[in-house]
């Protein structure tokens, strides 16, 4: 049974007869008696204060049941939106965070912040009634440069110079010296694109107040619905928490999207009191790109020294990142706290020093996606090895193998240990994936069809399993980030297991049931995970980071290994044999030496009937709960190479192999492994390629639909070549490290470094469209023609 | 959406008489179009004046040294017709890469002609084929129909009943498309009879489809793609947007005429 449905086994999800049947149920298939509709009347400018706002038509217009703005918020003292993650400027100081209303109070800040919430019948309804809403705007200047952005009008009052933060890390004295007695540095300035998370199931929520119970209840998208709790709770200000509940049915992709708590959710729960009535609002596209959080949008400039050797001395990096008009749920520590430590990449770096500006733009909030941070910083330290190597002759596998870590535990100079991994193991088997040693061939034949070729590497880390509560709460996170679980075993022997994680696509159904399956010898389908309830299921963390398997799993495993105990027990009572003498293996409980055994469905049933102990002895029931902090992160790394052929007539790029080695630790499923890692290209190709959001100066988002946004296709990608290794997690119970992220993290430098191999020279921006491209070939070529 | 009426007319006679009647009236094709932007309130008809039930609207048919293609034609029927894959394999061939299988399903020759979007595939065949549009006034020749982005000769109250494509010898399209939307961002279609070879450009110029007399001089001598090496396009009169600048449009469309004429020629 195990080895069919246990761990390491590529078992069918189970979830997706329900989705591919149409049988799932989203927030947008939840419809309650007597649920009326809201639909948000949203900014038209980037900056402006707001003169007069008139509601009065609106809220005599057919079927509208109120018309509520910041000012009702105010009235029922409705918090702001809040960011849970404190940073703290050079200076010691505390960053500065704007009010962030859930409607507008005197002020608007990007194209699609609120301005109103009409609730009526009907949506159609409601949207002919905001018509009739009469806002008198004092238009400001836009502010949508990073660059220029301090001289711009404030943004928020307590931002005058729109400036969020001022922070750094590593030790900028030992950085120093080390430029100091470098033999080359090298010098790169690059963008990290803006990209629009675009989840195939657009945000909803349906809130619903009972006036009997006084509960509220709120259906939404979410990722982690107790966080939505407690912060909708304690500082929304909504209801005690044993007064609301949130639950997350099924989720269609979040990519980080759906962790934030957002205006539209905070106010349909709030409106359902005020209205009486359950509230429903569901996403259209467009809304979705003006006012889903984005991801990414640095501007880096990076240096690194290097000895005669080509090892690696120092690096230096100063990046500004736009947070976007207000400071989103996690958004202050995404270009900080999980983008600097992963400054140190694969390599054994002496020092290091990262300083980071967080700043205020008039576009939409900016926060965790897609590996939040560590794509960036992998894109800032791929690009420049890459860089370093041609600058320096080195063959750039050779060079990053000269300068990889090779003793574990790792300390780096930015905060994280690496516990464990083999990157020379990762490479060798890429190099070998990817016939490099035959690319020279392969680029002479495309040149032959007059075609441009190009090999790039990206050697990435990342860092997983968000993480050991004390230390996150050290750098100034709000709350803890462990992870909780319950086992109950039914008296039949089947199991329902309560995770605080939280599925959108990942397959937790199948993988978390395998381990369950696996350890207890059960029947895979006699296991149900239960998930997304705040009623159903005990506080929790929710999924992030690439942190379900190795932090909501090692939850699970710690409950099961209660519940084995709790069955010994329970066994020996009804065998009537010392609990020493009590072994479990295989779904069996026997006694050591005898052919004496219960199957665990028998023992289970004992622990229900308790007829065999009295409660004295034991507590009947079999049910264990248990709460797993990490003690580390975990680090997932491997090597991608990218080959891309690229057409000078017309720039455009195709990838033309894709070779992906990853060390995930030891894997629960492979299929779902592989499939997360074939995602997570296609969108880290999405980036490198093809999305990138555009404000015009007047901070319109240009890229508000499909029209203008390219979302990657699958004609755009070749089939991966996908090989593993593994070096098992350290420091968590199942020695995993996490698989969701890595594609998306490892891609983007991957294809650029090609791109640039290809047209020879690193003058390229994400993301490379035939545009660019064609572009940067005419640049290489005039220089040529100039030399 | 707004509020409309909806009308079925059975005859294209009818048609006409209700968009008399009805000032802010439109004809209702595809509604691959006409839907989305009544759909943003971009668009609020007092009346849709839908054509899917009028008679004689639809088919494909050859007379005499034509393809004529009825108005309501959808884009799949037109790319995967056996008389249109016999004489005018590129029309097939282009109807075949319009926007995704809902939209071909849905989407007509008519509507889209009508609708003359200044990235749409059709215009461009209609030209370079010179073919006529036949309404249900008179007949419009393609040299006149297409009068600048959004805009055709079409007058309040006329109807596209089916267009004439005159079959030509050579034949070919070749589109590079936006990277976003996928219509096209510099479409080309090559057409050769007799002597006389036409070269129509879709998705590049800010007034809509437009004849290249840089490549049609250049072809004129030789149909061959060859014959378009070194040939410049100036960069006025060409969209900019995120995607392309003039200057990329204007280097693409020998580029991809040159795709075009060759493929005519490989058939
Ligand atoms: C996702 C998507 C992708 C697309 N991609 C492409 C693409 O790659 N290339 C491309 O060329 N097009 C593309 N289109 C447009 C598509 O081809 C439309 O079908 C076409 O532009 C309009 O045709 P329709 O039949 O849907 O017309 P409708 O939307 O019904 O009507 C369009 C306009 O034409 C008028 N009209 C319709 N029929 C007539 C008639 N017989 N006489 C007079 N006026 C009439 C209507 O009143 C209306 O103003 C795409 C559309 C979508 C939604």
């Amino acid at each position: 049974m195990s080895s069919t449905t246990g761990i390491g086994a590529s078992v069918l999800r189970k979830e997706d007869i329900r989705f591919i049947t149409g049988k799932g149920q989203y927030t947008d298939d939840v419809n309650r008696q007597g649920q009326a509709h809201a639909y948000f009347l949203r900014s038209p400018h980037a900056h402006a204060t707001i003169k007069k706002l008139d509601v009065s038509a609106a809220k005599k217009a057919a079927g509208v049941l109120d018309v509520l703005t910041g000012d009702d918020l105010a009235h029922d003292k409705i918090g702001g939106l809040i960011c849970g993650w404190m940073i703290h400027n050079k200076d010691g100081s505390p960053m500065k965070a704007g009010a962030h209303p859930a409607l507008a109070q005197g002020k608007v800040r990007y194209v699609g912040d609120h301005v109103a919430v009409i609730i009526a019948e009907t949506y159609a309804q409601a949207k002919d009634a905001a018509e009739l809403v009469v806002v008198d705007y004092g238009v400001l200047p836009a502010v949508v440069d990073m660059n220029t952005a301090s001289k711009g009008p404030a943004i928020h009052d307590v931002a005058p110079d729109n400036v969020v933060y001022d922070w750094h890390l590593g030790d900028k004295a030992a950085t120093e010296a080390a430029f100091k007695n470098a033999k080359h540095i090298t010098k790169i300035d690059l963008v990290n694109n803006r990209l629009i998370p675009n989840a195939m199931e657009p945000r909803a929520a349906v809130g619903d107040y009972d006036a009997g119970t006084e509960v509220f209840t709120l259906y939404t998208t979410s990722q982690n619905p107790h966080v939505a709790r407690l912060v909708l709770s304690a500082f929304v200000g909504i209801a005690p928490e044993h007064k609301l509940r949130v639950i997350a049915p099924d989720v269609g992709g979040g990519f980080g999207s759906k962790i934030f708590i957002y205006a539209e959710e905070t106010v349909c729960v709030w409106a359902s009191k005020r209205v009486g009535r359950p509230v429903k609002w569901t996403a259209d596209r467009t809304e979705a790109f003006l006012s889903d959080a984005h991801g990414r949008d640095h501007i880096t400039h990076a240096e690194l020294a290097t000895d005669e050797k080509g090892k690696i001395l120092g690096f230096r990096v100063k990046t500004k990142a736009n947070l976007g008009a207000y400071l989103s749920t996690f958004s202050s520590c995404v270009p900080t706290y999980l983008y600097a430590p992963l400054l140190s990449g694969q390599y054994d770096i002496p020092a290091i020093y990262v300083e980071v500006e967080g700043i205020y733009t008039t576009t939409a909030p900016v926060d965790a996606y897609r590996g939040a941070g560590r794509p960036e910083a992998t894109f800032v330290v791929e690009r420049i090895m890459e860089k370093t190597a041609r600058e320096l002759g080195q063959d750039p596998a050779a060079f990053r193998r000269k300068n990889f870590v090779k003793s574990f535990p790792h300390q780096t100079p930015v905060i994280m240990c690496y516990d464990t991994g083999n990157y020379s193991a990762s490479l060798d088997l890429a190099l070998e994936m990817a016939d490099y040693k035959n690319f020279g061939k392969r680029k002479k034949e495309s040149a032959k069809n007059g075609k441009l070729r190009g090999i790039g590497f990206s050697a990435y880390i990342e860092a997983c399993g968000i993480a050991p509560s004390a230390a996150v709460g050290s750098l100034g996170a709000g709350v803890g980030l462990w992870e909780s679980a319950e086992v109950r075993v039914n008296p039949v022997g089947t199991v329902e297991v309560l995770t605080g994680s939280h599925s959108h696509g990942q397959g937790h159904e199948t993988t978390f049931a395998q381990l369950v399956s696996d350890r207890l010898g059960i029947d895979i389908n006699s296991v149900s995970i239960v998930h997304g309830d705040t009623d159903k299921v005990q506080f929790g963390m929710g999924t992030y980071g690439s942190r379900s398997g190795s932090v909501g799993m090692s939850a699970i495993s710690k409950a099961l290994d209660k519940v084995i105990a709790k069955g010994k027990k329970v066994a020996s009572y009804a065998l009537e044999a010392s609990e020493k003498d009590i072994e479990f293996k295989d779904g069996r409980f026997s006694v050591a030496g005898t052919d004496k055994s219960l199957a665990f469905g028998e023992v289970a049933l004992q622990a229900y009937i308790a007829h065999k102990f009295t409660g004295a002895e034991l507590e009947p029931g079999l049910k264990e709960g248990a709460f797993y902090d990490p003690t580390n992160f975990t680090f997932p790394s491997g090597v991608h190479i990218c080959e891309v052929e690229i057409d000078p007539d017309t720039g455009v790029t195709t990838i033309a192999k894709w070779t992906a080695v990853d060390d995930f630790g030891n894997v629960i499923n492979p299929m779902i492994v592989e499939g997360q890692v074939h995602g997570g290209i296609a969108q880290g190709v999405g980036q490198a390629l093809f999305e990138g959001a555009h404000y015009d100066k007047d901070g319109q988002l240009v890229t508000a639909s499909y029209m203008d946004y390219t979302m990657p296709r699958a004609d755009n990608l070749p089939s991966f070549q996908i090989g593993m290794t593994n070096t098992p997690c350290t420091t968590n119970p199942l020695g995993l490290k996490g698989c969701g992220e890595a594609g998306a993290i490892a891609s983007p430098p991957a294809v650029i470094n090609a791109i640039t191999d290809a047209i020879g020279h690193e003058n390229i921006a994400m993301p490379a469209t035939p545009l660019a491209v064609w572009t940067a070939i005419q640049s290489s070529a005039s220089k040529l023609a100039a030399e | 959406m707004y509020a409309f009426s909806y009308h079925s007319p059975k005859t294209v006679r009818q048609a006409a008489t209700l968009l008399g009647k009805n000032p802010d009236a439109k004809v209702l094709a595809g509604g691959q179009t006409l839907l989305p932007t009544m759909k943003q309130r971009l668009a609020s008809p007092s009346a849709l004046i839908d054509l899917g039930k009028a008679e004689g609207l639809s088919g494909i048919e050859v007379k005499g040294r034509n393809v004529v293609i009825g108005a309501m034609t959808r884009h799949a029927d037109v790319a995967s017709s056996a008389i249109v894959g016999e004489a005018i394999p590129a029309l097939a061939a282009l109807a075949g890469g319009i926007g995704d299988p809902a939209v071909r399903n849905r989407g007509t020759i008519g509507g889209s002609l009508a609708n003359n979007d200044p990235a749409a595939d059709y215009p461009s065949a209609v030209l370079a084929l010179n073919a006529t549009i036949i309404t249900n006034k008179r007949k419009i020749p393609a040299d006149e129909f297409f009068q600048g982005m959004f805009s055709t000769a079409l007058e309040e109250g006329e109807v596209i009943v089916k267009v004439s494509f005159p079959i030509p010898s050579k034949a070919a399209y070749e589109k590079f498309p936006n990277p976003a939307s996928r219509y096209a961002m510099v479409g080309v279609f090559v057409a050769k009879k007799g002597s006389e070879t036409r070269v129509a450009v879709t998705g590049a110029g800010s007034d809509g489809v437009f004849r290249s007399a840089e490549c049609e001089a250049a072809l004129k001598a030789r149909f061959n793609p060859k014959s378009l090496d070194g040939v410049k396009v100036k960069a006025a009169g060409l969209n900019s947007d995120i995607h392309a600048s003039s200057e990329y449009r204007a280097h693409l469309i020998p580029v991809i005429a040159k795709r075009a004429v060759a493929k005519a020629m490989a058939k």
